[in-house]
């Protein structure tokens, strides 16, 4: 058989794999259907050069194999057919890009009525923290975590004081409200990922980063660290739970915020100190 | 030299004017070449078994070596993802393989692989074998440092190597080495391990940049008289411009282990903010995570194209040679490869989208690395545009060229995805990088391996490789190696993350436990299929048909020399005379459908020849 042959289906084989993958993404739960389409295009753009070229390459396998009588033919250089695929090449370049760079513009810009949430991970889980009624989160120190201070909340802040507390590892989302998720570890990288929502961003000990999105379907989602993060990395998972309003609100009614917490633990003093003086 | 190119002068007039102010009334000599200008170098000749085989200062003895060592951890590399795949594939099914040795394995298959196995071979290897022997010299100009080169490597593997007998054995942090996970508790190997990695990273970089200088300074001071810079084969291009990049990308790597040693050694803080451990606040404070990965992609993008540019180098010379045909735009693949080489500094950060550096960064790293996309695929198109119209010889070498270009174009493609910065978000971290990386700079560089190991083996050894086992050892290789890593980018759509040891039972992953079922069976085969080119070796040198010399009928120096296989020195009594680029493949007129690089144009006077 001709190699040309099997190389031919090497490439037909790819496109029918393409066509009729059962593995492809999962449906998109936010805004980010941007990225999906943009991943299409470069589908199409990429794949149709891709096919080009090996079909050429192909052609030119059966064409011109070897014959003793034939002389191939003397050009060194093609200055205009070079100078045309330069500018095709580049033309195609652009058409990828300009898509992609007016995305990433929408990721890197937060909208203002962002909820933001403080995930906080380490090896390996993870923990979130809202803003109370001030809509403004505490600023917090790695020192200050303790376990009368979980998320190190700086006691002086007094926008930390109600500060709503989620020491689980599912976080409740409200739909079609855009979240600013701020991501801070205390230990190693890590990264907060569900593949629904297509967005992520490293954690990174010593900084806080960001990214936004704006869950647009209703259900329970998983949350994978996706950044290596020592032997525990794989089972470091998490959950996402988008409601509707109303009962995203009758969730979060039930979850303690920080004054409560030192509330009961001053209680706990106080009492401790009446059982010494006893 | 571009102006000697584009005017299309006779080459009388040419050389008469070479001549320069020459007395008038002498016959223009259409064969000058200027003389010399400085001595023949003189060789140190090893006369004992050991300074003839062990401590060698021969480039080609060096070649082998490099080329043998490099080969052996590459096997290393290669058990090592077949462990991987076992637990990938069949979860449990081997016991001992570990979350802790899975990591290990992940990390030491990674940095062998990229380092180790590719850096070496291409460089070490195909470098000081074809270095001296392409551009007409006797040997690099610097044979002792180019022994010490080797020998350092040798410690830098050994130590690598004896990082797995260790306590706590060999670093599991991922060959990106991030910290602060790489030196704390968590992380396998993050006590010996990963001080012995870095110190085997060190040393590879001190021996590397021994061997890096002897071949710049070689390709630039001890080339042969007529051997100008845009008559060098393109395998001496990007040879050459690869180890300008690596050059000034492995200080970056020295650097950042050596910092790293620092913080596990002398509790020093260079990348290690407060940290938070088992309930303690650990005496780290005030450094950067960021900063190593500034420092590791700093080396590590170029660290692409110092694997990449020579394998480019070599399949258009592979393609030439066996298509009959001169390589399509010469100059244009020159000056890609020196272009890709000068943008591969400015492209770093694209392996950092969503590392938490300021996103602002990815506007300027998007496009830069969408910018590299243009000179590549004009590469890819010259190489299919040398086909076309070409005498195709369809033996084993140019079925590992076809093999490369559909590997290479597949990869290339993914790296668009991969470099345009917001749908690297949904991507980055899952198998699709893994599937992109491993077409790109993982099989596309081995199908230009094995290419050219089929296509100079007749001049290292003097004997062709068995056809036949060749086809068989393409296929399985080629076939196989496709059907792990194309399927493996859909795993990447559905969300499936890297570096993860299982996956437990998240629901949309239910899909993917039969394609890595099927994805370990092709491993194991590729794998097992490498072997039917150590059997071919072994039986070939045994019992091969004799190549005799320049049995591929190419045009380039190396093929020229007085004995095959070339021996130290290299070329007899007389430096050969270079007068023309070595692509004159079925010129018009000519006898044969080839003119070495050394034939005077006086013999072809009569042929259509372009001015080179």
């Amino acid at each position: 058989m001709h190699p040309g042959i099997i190389f031919f289906l090497v490439i037909l084989g790819s496109i029918l794999f393409h066509i009729f993958t059962p593995w492809y993404w999962t449906d998109v739960a936010s805004n980010w259907g941007g990225m999906d389409d943009t991943i299409t295009l470069t589908f199409w753009i990429g794949g149709g050069v891709f096919v080009a070229v090996c079909l050429f390459m192909v052609y030119c396998v059966f064409k011109f194999s070897y014959k003793e009588n034939r002389k191939a033919e003397y050009k060194p250089e093609d200055k205009k057919l070079e100078k045309i695929l330069t500018w095709a090449t580049t033309l195609g370049v652009v058409a990828l890009l300009a898509p992609g760079l007016v995305i990433w513009n929408n990721y890197v810009n937060v909208p203002k009525n962002a909820l933001e949430v403080d995930v906080m991970a380490w090896q390996w889980g993870w923990q979130y923290r809202l803003p109370g009624k001030d809509g403004k989160l505490g600023t917090t120190q790695v020192v200050n975590v303790n376990d009368d201070n979980p998320f190190g909340i700086n006691l002086d802040d007094p926008y930390g004081k109600d500060d709503v507390m989620i020491q689980s590892d599912v976080l409740n989302l409200e739909n079609n409200v855009p979240v600013k998720i701020l991501l801070r570890s205390v230990d190693v990288l890590h990264n907060w990922y569900v593949p629904q929502f297509r967005a992520k961003m490293d954690a990174v000990p010593g900084i806080v980063t960001f990214y936004w999105f704006e869950p647009n379907k209703t259900g329970e989602f998983e949350v994978l660290c996706v950044e290596y993060c020592g032997v525990g990395h794989y089972a470091m998972r998490g959950g996402v739970i988008v409601q509707e309003t109303q009962e995203y609100n009758k969730w979060l009614d039930q979850q303690e915020v920080f004054s409560d917490l030192i509330a009961k633990q001053e209680k706990m003093e106080v009492e401790k100190t009446k059982l010494v003086k006893k | 030299m571009s102006e000697d190119y584009n005017d299309n002068k006779t080459i009388h007039a040419q050389s008469s004017e070479t001549m320069g102010g020459g007395s008038a009334g002498v016959t223009p000599d259409m064969d000058y070449v200027r003389p010399a200008e400085i001595a023949d170098q003189d060789l140190y000749h090893g006369h004992s078994f050991i300074t003839k085989w062990i401590f060698c200062q021969d480039a080609k003895v060096i070649g082998v070596q490099y080329f043998l060592l490099a080969t052996f951890t590459g096997v290393v590399g290669l058990i090592l993802s077949w462990l991987m795949r076992l637990q990938l594939g069949f979860p449990g099914a081997a016991g001992f393989v570990t979350a802790e040795h899975y990591y290990q394995f992940v990390t030491m298959h990674g940095m062998i692989m990229v380092v180790y196995f590719l850096t070496a071979l291409f460089l070490g290897g195909f470098g000081n074998y074809l270095i001296p022997l392409m551009v007409g010299a006797r040997d690099m100009v610097f044979p002792y440092l180019n022994m010490v080169s080797f020998w350092s490597f040798f410690v830098a593997v050994a130590v690598l190597m004896a990082s797995f007998f260790v306590p706590g054995g060999p670093t599991g942090a991922g060959w990106t080495l991030y910290p602060p996970q790489t030196i704390l508790e968590g992380t396998p190997g993050s006590g010996a391990g990963i001080l012995l990695m870095c110190l085997s990273l060190i040393l590879f970089v001190a021996g590397f940049t021994m061997g890096g200088l002897n071949y710049l300074i070689t390709v630039l001071q001890a080339r042969t008289r007529g051997m100008t810079l845009m008559r060098m084969p393109l395998t001496v291009w990007g040879i050459f411009t690869a180890t300008v990049l690596a050059m000034l990308a492995f200080p970056a790597l020295l650097v950042g282990a050596l910092m790293m040693s620092l913080d596990k050694v002398l509790g020093t803080s260079f990348f290690m903010p407060t940290i938070l451990k088992a309930g303690e606040v650990l005496e780290y404070g005030g450094g950067s995570p960021i900063l190593f990965q500034h420092l590791f992609w700093f080396f590590g993008h170029p660290e692409v194209y110092i694997v990449a540019l020579p394998a480019f180098g070599i399949i258009s010379d592979l393609i030439s040679v066996h298509a009959r045909k001169n390589i399509f735009g010469y100059r244009m693949m020159v000056w890609a490869i020196v272009g890709i080489g000068a943008l591969s500094f400015f492209v770093w950060a694209h392996h950092m989208y969503v590392s938490g550096m300021n996103p602002w960064f990815g506007f300027f790293f998007a496009t830069t690395t969408l910018i590299i996309a243009v000179p590549t695929a004009m590469k890819v198109y010259n190489w299919i545009l040398t086909l076309w119209r070409g005498n195709i010889r369809m033996n084993t070498v140019m079925l590992w060229c076809l093999g490369f270009i559909v590997t290479f174009v597949n990869g290339g493609i993914t790296g668009i995805f991969l470099g345009n910065v917001s749908v690297d978000v949904p991507l980055s971290d899952t198998y699709f990088v893994v599937a992109h990386f491993h077409m790109v700079m993982g099989i596309a560089p081995l199908m230009v391996i094995m290419g050219a190991i089929y296509h100079w083996f007749p001049l290292v050894a003097g004997r062709f490789l068995s056809e036949k086992l060749g086809k068989w050892h393409f296929w399985l290789t080629f076939l196989g190696a496709y059907s792990i890593y194309f399927p493996m980018h859909y795993l990447g759509f559905i969300g499936v993350p890297r570096r993860y040891y299982e996956m437990y039972d998240s629901p949309y992953v239910t899909s993917a436990v039969g394609m890595n079922e099927f994805i370990s069976l092709a491993a194991f085969l590729v794998g097992a299929a490498q072997f039917i080119l150590i059997y071919n070796i072994i039986k070939t040198l045994k019992t091969g048909k004799p190549a005799g010399k320049n049995p591929w009928k190419a045009n380039s120096l190396e093929w020229l020399t007085p004995t095959v296989p070339p021996e130290h020195g290299n070329w007899g009594d007389r430096l050969p005379v270079v007068h023309r680029w070595p692509y004159d493949f079925s010129v018009p007129g000519a006898k044969d459908d080839y003119i070495t690089q050394t034939t005077p144009p006086s013999e072809v006077s009569n042929t259509g020849v372009e001015k080179t």
